[in-house]
């Protein structure tokens, strides 16, 4: 298919200035059970190829699901047209924009001998975690799966880019509902949070194995806890916490397409104008935030971006200054300043625009120990529950599944319907220690929404557990 | 069948589901689903264009049935008939080695009974996109307009081997758009349709740039607080939507994991002016669902207050032992409808009094799902009124409260029109869904940032 589709972009491509094609064929398997029994089994196979032109200044795409070269030409002839459409009533001079020529591949790691589960072997476990949370009978709902994609690309431009990456991701998840009258409470594996590149041995070492009684347990923990205290206090988030805490309050943010004003019909906007960069003070000097595109196992590493922008791991907050925006080469052009390797689409069907890819806060020197310790007053959240921001990704109030109270430097008891509220713009000033790499985790989210037409996208993030201070924090309706 | 201008897409997936039927061995059972979309985007950001283009995708989610054993294929079609036949004959052969191994599915439930529909809407009376580039750019020259035209038709189907065959076509366009006075302060817009009008299109323009006007004024910031506060159709759209997410479906209720269960559980009510129905009739969407199953013209799902129904997918009724209504698997509303109230439109400025006037919120989500609290934000225009004037734009502010209150006690009102709202989903696809609501006037609305 890829030789193929090769030889008929040699044969198509129009005479413009710039012309790319972008196959993906990506297969995905869902592999669900609910409350013991199997879910409908699906398997996906979906293919289809995007044609860009750049000619005279304008841009155009245009995506089919029809190979041939029929469609092909079909697609190349619409992009062209909105090329010729958009001449010189762009938002820029598309032609000036210097597009890619890497050529090369990329994929996702393997390990050696890596473990070969059958389907029935896979709904097997994914049974006994399911069976294993009926501890009790308030155990009101389980759902335990393991979901897979495999996808290839390849990028081929008239600018000489031939870029062939293939990414595998292995997502397990599971969840465990306790009800007790007018409560319900839920835990779950990270919060959706095991989503990484890589084989079946994620399945089988990142959690899943054994999780079904002990988040079951929890679940029943929560509903006999007190709710979580009101009022300012020190607040110790866990990395599965804190990936939702990048996400949506430094990721979102420093996405350059939305500092440029796209997303502002959508998505949104941001706080963050461009003369910031070099010199705010997001957070304090403890915090220091990569994008990382390359880190091997990450959900979303790659070799170039959906642009063939070679990827590479970029500081965008160091010692707490703003460093550069999360914009790829055509954002770049338009603001005139640098970025990172971030112009993603979420398939062929949807054009690339500005994204995280990994978005990671570096690991301190903290201990797990330490952090409890130096707490008088205060509670440790973990996994995301609740999420919500304003459209300049400045007021926020996050929840998580699951809290415990830290009083006197110790961990003491568990509290139910942790909330948190904040400004982006002080918050991370308030970031006070950053737990060391005992404390570190890789995980990533397959549901990042955004633009118009709208896509989602999986982003990576990775933390260790960090500790601010004087947050004020919340609990559930009395 | 309202009209025979384009059955091709409709002709070409009858023939593959005909194949599909061809090609089945002794006792096997099959269904499939069948969407595609032809659809111009262009998006759009400071009255300039910034990412035009077309997508042409077709899909086929077919699911092959031995008794109680079943799985499904979902894969891209390329529209040529030897390709796309090869495909369904590989996925056959896929499905059957799946199926082999997996357990009878004791939830699995198919429509037996054969009810054919078709349904071809407004099909080819649409301009090209490019035309209505061409007056969208016109009238927005020197402002700072954002936002996206998505235009085309979209097709469902869905066959099944009793010879079930169903068709939905829609010819559409929605431009979604706002103008900006400055950084976060905008009036948002849409205009859509099957029927393109740039007169009514300026209209639309022309009113949006009078209500900038009054978003020059200094923005005003309230402290954290309870007001008075008017949400317009389309900001009490977001806060109903939230039923939506696990609310009104019948397993979310079984598994106690409803944000409204307790009104089921413990008979909680919601303000008796609260009605609310799935109103399949006056919608976009097809009126069968992804399983066949064709959908009642009308489920009530809130009555005076009460909790009275709910979205039942085939699956659960089968679990339980209920009738299906229609519902897709995630049991969710596709044209939600709340009923009307007793407060003219004209009178809104006046009844609100002091407080905040809200034309849009942003970003909910559940803050205690148990006791149906849900937090988010204001967004674009809204405003401080005082003595039913509007004063000043307002800042943005984060609400936090309970649906059980602001849809109870503290509904004071509802006005006594509703707004078609068309969903302007573009994610995976264009989507179908669409509301019909009235604005309401709320008591003591809890903001907290």
């Amino acid at each position: 298919m890829f030789d193929s589709i090769r030889s008929q972009f040699k044969r198509l491509a129009p005479a413009v200035d710039f012309c790319s094609l972008r196959l993906v064929r990506e297969r995905q398997q869902q592999i669900s059970v609910r409350q013991g029994v199997l879910q409908p089994f699906s398997t996906s196979h979906d293919s289809g190829a995007m044609i860009t032109v750049i000619h005279r200044g304008g841009y155009g795409y245009a995506a089919t699901s029809d190979l041939s070269d029929a469609g092909l030409a079909s697609a190349v002839a619409r992009a062209k047209t909105w090329a010729e459409q958009s001449a010189g009533r762009a938002v820029t001079d598309y032609s000036a924009i210097a597009m890619s020529d890497a050529r090369g591949s990329y994929a996702s790691p393997k390990s050696s001998n890596p473990p070969q589960l059958s389907q029935s072997q896979i709904i097997e476990i994914l049974m006994r975690e399911s069976n294993d949370a009926q501890i009790d009978e308030r155990i009101v709902d389980t759902y335990a799966s393991l979901w897979t994609v495999n996808t290839e690309q390849l990028y081929i431009s008239t600018a000489g880019a031939d870029v062939f990456q293939e990414i595998s991701l292995v997502m397990p998840d599971f969840h465990a509902s306790a009800n007790d009258g007018a409560d319900t409470q839920g835990r779950s594996l990270g919060g959706r949070g095991i989503c990484l590149q890589g084989d079946m041995s994620i399945f089988l070492e990142r959690g899943m194995v054994g999780c079904g009684k002990r988040l079951a347990t929890e679940a029943l923990e929560l509903l006999a806890a007190p709710n979580c205290p009101t009022g300012k206090m020190d607040l110790l988030l866990m990395p599965s916490q804190m990936m939702l805490q990048i996400h949506e309050s430094i990721g979102h943010p420093l996405e350059l397409d939305r500092i440029l004003g796209d997303e502002r019909n959508y998505a949104g906007t941001s706080f963050v104008t461009l003369d910031m960069f070099g010199k705010y003070q997001y957070g304090s000097n403890l915090l220091n935030v990569s994008f990382d595109p390359t880190r091997p196992e990450q959900m979303a590493s790659y070799g170039w971006d959906d642009d063939g922008t070679p990827a590479e791991k970029q500081y965008v907050i160091k010692d707490g200054i703003l460093q550069c925006p999360l914009g790829g080469a055509i954002s770049q052009a338009r603001a005139g300043i640098a970025g990172v390797a971030a112009a993603r689409s979420c398939s062929w069907n949807r054009p690339p625009l500005d994204r995280m890819s990994n978005l990671n806060v570096e690991a301190g020197s903290s201990s797990f120990a330490e952090m409890i310790k130096s707490v008088e007053r205060g509670i440790l959240m973990d996994t995301n529950i609740s999420w919500s921001i304003d459209d300049s990704r400045n007021k926020f109030q996050f929840g998580s599944e699951y809290g415990r109270l830290i009083e006197n430097g110790e961990l003491t008891s568990v509290v139910k319907n942790p909330n948190y509220r904040g400004i982006s713009a002080t918050f991370w000033r308030s970031l006070k220690a950053v737990g060391d790499q005992s404390t570190f985790e890789v995980m990533g989210t397959p549901f990042c929404g955004k633009a118009e037409p709208s896509q989602v996208i999986r982003v990576g993030h990775a933390s260790p557990a960090c500790l601010f201070d004087q947050v004020e924090v919340f609990g559930g309706h009395e | 069948m309202e009209t025979t201008m384009d059955t091709m897409m409709q002709d070409y997936f009858f023939e593959l589901a005909d194949f599909v039927q061809a090609n089945l061995q002794a006792g096997e059972r099959f269904k499939c689903w069948f969407s595609g979309e032809q659809s111009d985007f262009v998006r759009f950001n400071k009255g300039l264009v910034r990412q035009p283009g077309y997508v042409e995708q077709t899909a086929l989610s077919l699911n092959l049935i031995n008794g109680l054993t079943h799985a499904s294929s979902d894969f891209s079609l390329s529209k040529n008939s030897a390709v796309d036949q090869a495909n369904v004959l590989q996925m056959l052969q896929d499905l059957r080695a799946q199926i082999a191994q997996l357990p009878p599915d004791p939830h699995f439930m198919m429509a037996e009974e054969v009810y054919s529909t078709a349904h071809i809407a407004a099909s080819g009376e649409l301009p090209l996109a490019s035309q209505m580039l061409d007056d969208i750019l016109a009238l927005s020259k020197g402002v700072d307009f954002v936002g996206v035209l998505a235009s085309g038709p979209i097709f469902r189907g869905f066959a099944n081997s009793y010879g079930q065959r169903n068709w939905h076509q829609l010819e559409s366009f929605i431009l979604d758009w706002s103008i900006y006075q400055a950084t976060d302060k905008a009036v948002k817009c849409a205009y859509s349709g099957t029927q393109w009008d740039k007169t009514a299109l300026a209209a639309k323009f022309s009113d949006a740039l009078s209500q900038v006007e009054i978003l020059k004024r200094d923005a005003v910031s309230v402290p954290p607080g309870q007001y008075r506060a008017y949400l317009t159709p389309t900001a009490l759209y977001e806060v109903i939507g939230m039923l939506n997410w696990d609310g009104v479906g019948e397993k979310a209720l079984r598994t106690k994991q409803s944000s409204i269960r307790r009104m089921r559980d413990e008979g909680m009510q919601f303000n008796p002016m609260v009605q609310l129905i799935e109103n399949t009739a006056q919608g976009l969407a097809p009126a069968f669902q992804e399983d066949g199953f064709v959908k009642p013209e009308q489920v009530s799902l809130i009555e005076a207050g009460k909790l009275v129904g709910s979205m039942i997918s085939p699956r659960t009724a089968q679990e339980y032992g209920l009738q299906t209504n229609g519902a897709d698997g995630g049991e969710s509303m596709s044209a939600m409808e709340m009923a009307t109230g007793n407060l003219a439109l004209a009178d809104v400025l006046k009844e609100l009094g002091t407080g905040i006037y809200i034309s849009n919120m942003w970003y909910l989500n559940f803050s205690d799902r148990s006791a149906c609290k849900i937090t988010g934000m204001t967004r674009f225009a809204s405003f401080w009124v005082e003595n039913g004037e509007i004063k000043a734009p307002l800042n943005v502010m984060r609400f936090d409260d309970s649906l059980f209150s602001l849809l109870g006690d503290k509904l004071l009102a509802l006005t006594n029109e509703a707004e078609m709202l068309i969903d302007n989903d573009t994610y995976e696809q264009r989507g179908d869904h669409c509301a019909r609501l009235p604005g309401a006037l709320i008591k003591d609305f809890a903001f907290v940032l």
